[in-house]
């Protein structure tokens, strides 16, 4: 099974949640992963953030859903690093 | 605790936390000064049939409690709706599945509740005494003086509330509102004539 070790999304999002809340919001549904919140523009009521998330065995469709329900939209994955699993002998 | 969580992460977005907020001293002073005019009223016209006096009461509470809550409803409907709407046109997106969407639907309910519920609650503790003096007879003493007092004591916690939020000194926050409370019954033994 390939699992996913790193993420960096570019991300649009409202300025609510901010970003502690909107970062904590995200370790709660993906467990055990790092989720570093950068913000690289801020509009009149958006903000564009790049979010890098790394752990064991990231998944995106949660990760994705968690996003879309605070208000947010992910604009494109910028880097991914994913471990491929041993091959069966 | 879950739905404790959301209710708050709701709150916060939306930031109607602080319009509660606001809504609960400006209602809550309106149902405590608008039933402080009341027992005022019927004290000066020495009407102290206590049937009377809660009927009287109890319409004004509802009638407070009623107005707060659609009034807040309309307004803050129309508020966040519009809210919403501005900031689907920001995204770009559709926003009516998300939290924002949901915290657009839920909070003018939590507000309306608030604005409406504080006058109503405020008014039912002021008319306390008189219910009692009412059920069990002779039990209370004096109950319209007894309601009268306890109004200007929320009057005057309301006020020492709002000195704590705005990081005033409380007590002179309180005598504010208490000023305002002795002033409004000062004005109603002038027009007694009337």
């Amino acid at each position: 099974m390939v699992r996913v070790k790193h993420l960096i999304l570019d991300v649009l999002k409202p300025h609510q949640p901010n970003g502690l809340a909107f970062a904590s919001a995200l370790a709660e549904r993906c467990s055990n992963c790092h989720i570093k919140y950068t913000v690289v523009e801020v509009d009149e009521k958006t903000e564009s953030i790049i979010l890098s998330i790394a752990g064991e065995n990231i998944r995106f469709e949660i990760i994705e859903e968690a996003i879309n329900t605070m208000g947010a939209s992910i604009h494109s994955i910028d880097e991914v690093e994913v471990i491929g699993s041993d091959p069966v002998a | 605790m879950r739905l404790i969580n959301q209710f708050s992460f709701l709150s916060k977005i939306t930031r109607s936390h602080l319009i509660a907020r606001r809504y609960f001293i400006v209602n809550g002073f309106d149902g405590a000064l608008a039933m402080l005019g009341l027992l005022m009223g019927f004290h000066v016209s020495n009407q102290t049939d206590l049937t009377t006096v809660i009927n009287v009461c109890l319409g004004a509470a509802v009638a407070l409690g009623m107005s707060g809550i659609t009034s807040a409803y309309i307004s803050e409907a129309a508020e966040k709706q519009q809210e919403l709407k501005n900031l689907e046109e920001a995204m770009l997106s559709n926003l009516s599945q998300t939290a924002h969407g949901r915290a657009a639907r839920i909070m003018p309910l939590v507000v309306a509740a608030t604005n409406g519920l504080t006058p109503f609650i405020i008014a039912i503790i002021i008319m306390l005494p008189l219910i009692i003096a009412h059920w069990i007879p002779g039990l209370v003493e004096n109950p319209l003086e007894i309601a009268t007092l306890l109004a200007f004591l929320l009057i005057f916690l309301l006020g020492v509330f709002l000195g704590r939020i705005s990081g005033h000194l409380w007590l002179w926050s309180g005598i504010k509102t208490l000023l305002v409370a002795l002033i409004t019954t000062l004005i109603i033994y002038l027009l007694r004539p009337l």
